[in-house]
């Protein structure tokens, strides 16, 4: 697209609309599409295509072991389907998610709330406090909390410890909790960073009018604030859930602490363990097409049930 | 952004025309002034702790690294003992022949020029989106728009079966290629260069004989900077973050970025005790210079990431 550009525009400076500009956007788009294609559109298909087979190694007479690649249709699926503990896995994420989605999104609600009123000063500070763990990716979040979580390492547990509070944080029925508390500490300030925003953008004149009807700071908040900036708590919503469902990197760390962790601990752990130790690509390609069709159906329940509102309010 | 809630008080028409002389005593926060002092005393109790959660973990990582080995069981965790700092970090420079500089290094790769061809491919495509119109321009809005639904997480082990096909397995391309696919980037591209770039400013161009290569680098991508800043730090951050497919694709630890490098340290610390703090040293090795960063850049989050995300 450049060559031809850039040859013309001298001789004609006229043409506006000539064929280098006609055929400029399809160069400027050239890239995205391409990587589009291969690296998004493609890994679908493949996984798709390769969820429909299965490996055999044929014991035939003479030559053991060769793999023989064989169409078996949906059996994957059944398979998968049938895996108690992949579907244990859905079941899990889905009450980690139900718990610390509302917790985090409260929190950072909470935090905006207080730094859109005139409650506090040095809010600059505070907020690049909150935000800062979102420089940290998830994986050494998990490491570091992991160390706090490990008795004999632990500060937090050596000081509940002689408080006379037992707690393991790596046990059976907390270990879930205590990889939510990553999620948290992790994704709050982003939240937060956004409500913030939305919450700038309400009009001054509106929240003063109400305060002036004799409406407390709370209705201000409860009533004109939360319903204004509805897009934003829908969007924040909305990744929180997907992120849910994802959750790979903090209990794959934390599982080289505590047995508690399985390898099927989350979908997405059950395809990795399927595809690498368990070697079966095929299975774990199905895993990953039901992972990705049941989060694309649950994001499109929670744009459907906050429809009627946010058409409201746009 | 402060100053305009904090500009409040004196609009408002109750009792902002008085002197505000001693506002503890008529106006509690129900009437939109400052709020009484203990509203303020308990909002700002409420922040601390919370800034106190937040900051707990990085508190302890830059204690823990200047301990040695056994100080890290031994002394209490918040309080520093022996300063080692300096001998962990020759450790950790000389540890299994400096591997973990080459992990630096591999994280740069991947995190910085990764971003910056990710922004490229997505500025170029987001300007186009905006500023022509032509044949398969909604199809590609409407792909774009659909792929924001599809999770990178749930692509990793589809890439990765993909990734072993194309033989781009345990090759820098095997995880920079797949990365470069940023639809909420070209989205938000689109977005910015829709709203800064007036169309008579190409036009003018135009008639002055620039060509489009040259309009879209020397007007395009500057009036649509914030934008592009914007999707630098977030593709910045996703590169940053990516965890599961580097895992999948790459065997050779040659090639590992950090995230990947410091769990398979974690891992071995189980039967190879003296790793342990070498995970800690790295972590904040790592971790400080992006904090940092975020701290400097932060009149960029602040605008673009907000804006980014409030436009959506």
């Amino acid at each position: 697209m450049s060559q031809v550009s850039l040859e013309r525009p001298v001789r004609r400076p006229l043409r506006t609309g000539g064929l280098s500009t006609r055929l400029a956007p399809y160069g400027f788009v050239l890239p995205f599409v391409v990587l589009f294609l291969v690296f998004l559109i493609g890994p679908i298909l493949m996984a798709v295509w390769r969820s429909l087979f299965r490996t055999r190694v044929s014991s035939g007479l003479g030559f053991t072991g060769t793999p023989e690649t064989v169409f078996v249709g949906i059996e994957n699926y059944l398979k998968a389907f049938g895996d108690a503990a992949f579907v244990a896995g859905f079941g899990r994420v889905l009450l980690f998610g139900l718990v610390q989605v509302p917790v985090m999104l409260i929190f950072a609600l909470g935090l905006a709330l207080l730094f859109d009123s005139a409650a506090v000063r040095l809010k600059r500070s505070f907020q690049i406090m909150v935000f800062l763990p979102y420089a940290v990716p998830g994986v050494i979040a998990a490491l570091l909390w992991g160390f706090l979580y490990q008795p004999g390492v632990s500060p937090v547990v050596g000081a509940l410890h002689s408080l006379g509070i037992q707690v393991n944080f790596l046990s059976e029925g907390t270990v879930l909790w205590s990889l939510a508390n990553i999620s948290i500490w992790c994704y709050t300030g982003i939240n937060m960073i956004i409500l913030y925003a939305a919450l700038q953008s309400v009009p001054k004149e509106i929240t003063e009018a109400a305060r002036i009807d004799g409406a407390g700071e709370l209705r201000v908040a409860w009533s004109i604030k939360l319903p204004m900036i509805f897009s934003a708590l829908l969007l924040t919503t909305l990744s929180s859930v997907i992120g849910t469902l994802q959750l790979f990197s903090e209990p794959n760390v934390i599982r080289t602490i505590t047995s508690n962790i399985t390898g099927s601990y989350t979908p997405n752990m059950a395809i990795y363990t399927t595809s690498t130790a368990a070697q079966d690509p095929h299975l774990g390609a199905a895993m990953a097409v039901i992972l990705g069709a049941v989060t694309l159906l649950l994001s499109l329940v929670v744009l459907r049930v906050s429809k009627p509102r946010s058409g409201v309010n746009q | 952004m402060s100053t305009e809630s904090q500009a409040l008080p004196e609009t408002d028409p109750v009792a902002g025309r008085a002197a505000p002389v001693r506002p503890r005593r008529r106006q509690s926060t129900s009437h939109g002034e400052r709020p009484a002092l203990l509203v303020r005393i308990l909002a700002t109790a409420l922040l601390i702790l919370a800034a106190g959660y937040f900051l707990l973990p990085v508190y302890w990582m830059l204690v823990a690294s200047t301990k040695s080995s056994s100080e890290l069981f031994s002394t209490p965790g918040f309080a520093f003992a022996d300063l080692q700092l300096g001998h962990n970090l020759a450790e950790l420079s000389s540890y299994d022949g400096g591997i973990y500089w080459r992990w630096v290094g591999n994280t740069i790769v991947y995190s910085v020029i990764g971003s910056l061809l990710t922004v490229a491919v997505c500025a170029a495509c987001g300007y186009a989106l905006a500023i022509f119109r032509f044949r398969g321009r909604a199809l590609l809005l409407a792909a774009v728009l659909g792929s924001l639904l599809v999770p990178n997480t749930v692509l990793a082990q589809p890439t990765y079966l993909l990734v072993v096909q194309l033989g781009l397995n345990n090759t820098y391309w095997g995880v920079l290629l797949p990365s470069m696919v940023f639809p909420f980037g070209v989205l938000l591209c689109t977005i910015f260069a829709q709203s800064s770039i007036p169309p008579e400013l190409l036009e003018a161009a135009r008639l002055d004989g620039a060509g489009e290569l040259r309009i879209f680098w020397m007007i395009g991508l500057r009036l649509m900077s914030t934008g592009v800043v914007t999707v630098l730090l977030f593709a910045f951050l996703g590169s940053w973050n990516n965890y599961m497919l580097p895992l999948l694709v790459l065997t050779d630890q040659k090639l590992m970025p950090l995230t990947v490098g410091l769990t398979g340290w974690n891992s071995s610390a189980i039967t190879i005790p003296g790793l342990q703090i070498l995970v800690v040293v790295g972590s904040l090795v790592s971790v400080l210079p992006v904090m940092l960063v975020f701290i400097a850049l932060q009149r960029f989050w602040r605008s673009g990431l907000t804006t980014g995300a409030v436009r959506l």
